[in-house]
């Protein structure tokens, strides 16, 4: 099975941190992949009116360009452009009028019927590596390290996309294969406040404190999630939310790939602490989980 | 005996009707239970709960729905879509209303307010993401 | 045999072609350009170079019975018949005022000045309007997730016509923000030619002084000889060849 690669516009720049660990991890794993040529922005929100089709376009258009790869899946880390590439996917193989409609418009393009799986990142590794093959090549388990998993919005809902169902596990399964502790938290699938952060901060902030109360009050040491907007939201805010939230506590956020290189002993270089939010590398530091972070 | 058809009356049928061309989307099997309220993580911001809004929709009075910002402060997280009891598809009824709008070519953002520090430091997919939503 | 002496004698074939949704008749080997001059239109705008580069002349056609939006410049497009044409000489474009100077040659300063960026949905009309055969789309897209160097690569020989801009979705100008890309990357990224720099400073410090004036109070004849038996590069040369005669080194 010829696994394409996604990354989405801000794993090159602001998410460095959430891919490059990401892809050392696979070559450390054993997995085959490829990044797709000429990708583009897959629009990050899937369009939800009937008759629009041209917001369908640029999803598509990457599920063509990894079809030209010849791969049969299409792996992404980002859970926005997860859920939008799976359900753009959807829609092309269930509404024939559609397809017919969004191929004939993209005429400079090859057909594309649906035939490729979109898949995230944390599912690639629980049905192509196995949890207990990751087990056996952590090589620094995150022993005693109290981690939230924070799936958010986009890779549990529709639940037709959801990346584990309607009662997912599959992000604590992952920590657990690492050595950590998920912790049990309200705010699991909760909303980090997405895109409003742009347009209404204050709203979105209020949203934020609340995921991070939640969080802090199920006893996590951390967060860990999948996407570069709950980073934003979640950690990169964070200092301006806890200034703004009286009796809220700092909770340090980490992309779930970032645990995976530090837990599969990878090179600092690697999962990039240094464009994570204050306190993550101070954390994996007093866990005697990493080495000195300079500051 | 006063008929019904005033314009103003013609005018919501015309935008009730188009809500539910957008969504494909019967909002009439909506039994106002308020799960929708309890789960919206942005409903505090709205000036009606998105519960109400498909209320007032029903009555047809779409103006309101669209003043009372329900479309705008949604952050399309689709938690109400999950917990729906009737499997009413909410996020896209608000997308319609939100679209009522847009396709006036009316922003609900300005590019230019957009603070500088802001675009500097977001990432690339909260652009996206946003001026997809809520610009025209 | 006598030669053709009047005009009317000579026959020309014409085609229809419809500038601006009205019927002409025009030679069928001109450009649209000469034909639209033929046709009796005199430029004042829309024209330029007339050599393919500066981008004044943009031109779109429909064919008859086709949907399609063909693009070209009037200046090295040949007409065909029932061209059914329009030029756009200027399409409304926003330009963001920056101290290039002061700006830091990084993506953010992109996404500063041009946040309209963000509004593409990838459509690709920009990619299938451009006269050039730029891949707008590619450019844009590299620009969004921060590569200044491929946005440069790719939109090279853009010749800011307009175009992309008219047909864009998002309503952003695209080839000002790769301009900026351009800018930044060339000015401040790129890595510099030190040979080149090199052969300036020879030059300057007066390498070549000598052989110059040796050339300057030659005769015609002299430098015609000198012309003739000048050596130069074989044909298939690679690129450790060099002339035995050097008055500066770059390597």
């Amino acid at each position: 099975m010829k696994l394409a690669y996604y990354p989405g516009c801000t794993l090159k720049t602001k998410a460095a941190n959430l891919e490059r660990g990401a892809l050392a991890s696979l070559d450390a794993l054993g997995i085959d992949y490829q990044e797709m040529p000429r990708w583009n922005c897959c629009g990050a929100v899937f369009s939800l009116a009937d008759d629009d089709l041209i917001h369908h376009v640029a999803p598509v258009r990457d599920l063509i360009r990894a079809q030209g790869l010849g791969a049969d899946a299409v792996v992404t880390l980002c859970s926005q452009c997860y859920n939008t590439l799976a359900r753009a996917n959807l829609l092309m193989r269930s509404d024939e009028e559609k397809r017919n409609t969004v191929n004939a418009f993209m005429d400079e393009e090859e057909d594309y019927r649906g035939e490729l799986e979109v898949l995230h990142y944390l599912a690639v590794l629980r049905d192509r590596v196995g949890w207990d093959t990751l087990r056996a090549k952590v090589s620094k388990p995150l022993d005693g390290l109290k981690v939230a998993p924070f799936y958010g919005c986009t890779l549990v809902r529709p639940t037709e996309v959801s990346v584990d169902g309607p009662h997912p596990e599959l992000f604590e399964q992952f920590l657990r294969a690492l050595g950590a502790e998920p912790v049990a938290w309200a705010g699991a699938t909760e909303c980090c406040g997405s895109y409003q952060s742009l347009a209404h901060p204050e709203a979105s902030a209020d949203r934020a404190a609340q995921v991070l109360a939640s969080a802090h009050r199920a006893g996590a040491d951390a967060v860990a999630l999948s996407c570069p907007l709950c980073e934003f939201n979640l950690g990169t805010r964070q200092a301006e939310i806890l200034a703004g939230h009286e009796g809220s506590s700092a909770v340090p956020t980490f992309y779930f790939s970032q645990l995976l290189a530090v837990a599969l002993g990878l090179e600092p270089e690697l999962y990039r602490l240094d464009l994570s939010g204050a306190g993550a590398g101070q954390l994996l530091e007093s866990r005697n989980l990493i080495a000195t972070v300079a500051p | 005996m006063a008929s019904v058809a005033s314009p103003l009356h013609a005018e919501s049928v015309a935008r009730i009707r188009k809500i539910g061309e957008l969504s494909g989307e019967n909002i009439y099997t909506c039994m106002q239970c308020g799960t929708c309220s309890s789960v919206c993580p942005m409903v505090n911001s709205m000036k009606i709960t998105t519960r109400q809004g498909i209320h007032l929709l029903q009555f047809g009075r779409v103006a309101e729905v669209m003043q009372a910002a329900i479309g705008e402060f949604c952050a399309s997280c689709h938690t109400c879509v999950v917990r729906c009891p009737r499997g009413i598809d909410v996020p896209r009824v608000y997308e319609a209303v939100r679209l009522l709008t847009l396709r006036q070519n009316e922003d609900f953002i300005t590019l230019s307010e957009i603070p500088r520090e802001t675009l500097e430091q977001a990432p690339q997919i909260a652009f996206v993401s946003a001026f997809r939503k809520l610009t025209a | 045999m006598a030669p053709a002496t009047a005009a009317a004698d000579v026959q020309v074939k014409t085609i229809p072609i419809y500038i601006m949704g009205k019927r002409y008749f025009v030679p069928e080997a001109l450009t649209i350009m000469k034909a639209m001059e033929y046709s009796g239109y005199q430029y004042i705008r829309g024209c330029g170079c007339r050599g393919g580069v500066c981008g004044a002349c943009a031109t779109v056609y429909r064919k008859a019975g086709d949907y399609k939006i063909h693009t070209g410049l009037a200046c090295q497009t040949v007409v065909e018949p029932d061209m059914y044409l329009t030029q756009i000489p200027f399409y409304p474009a926003n330009r963001a005022s920056y101290d290039f100077a002061a700006a830091t040659p990084t993506p953010e300063t992109v996404y500063r000045l041009y946040p309209e960026l963000f509004r593409c949905v990838a459509c690709n009309a920009c990619t299938k309007v451009c006269p050039m055969d730029v891949e707008v789309l590619d450019y844009v897209s590299a620009l969004k997730r921060g590569d200044l160097e491929a946005a440069t690569e790719i939109s090279f020989d853009c010749i800011q016509c307009g175009l992309c801009a008219s047909r864009c979705m998002g309503e952003m100008a695209q080839y000002h923000v790769a301009q900026l890309a351009r800018r930044l990357y060339g000015g401040k990224l790129a890595p510099r030619a030190e040979h080149l720099k090199k052969m300036v400073d020879a030059i300057d410090g007066g390498a070549f002084a000598e052989p110059i004036s040796k050339l300057k109070a030659m005769s015609p004849e002299e430098l015609k000889k000198a012309y003739t038996e000048r050596q130069m590069e074989p044909d298939m040369a690679d690129e450790s060849w060099r002339p035995t005669d050097r008055y500066a080194t770059f390597d």
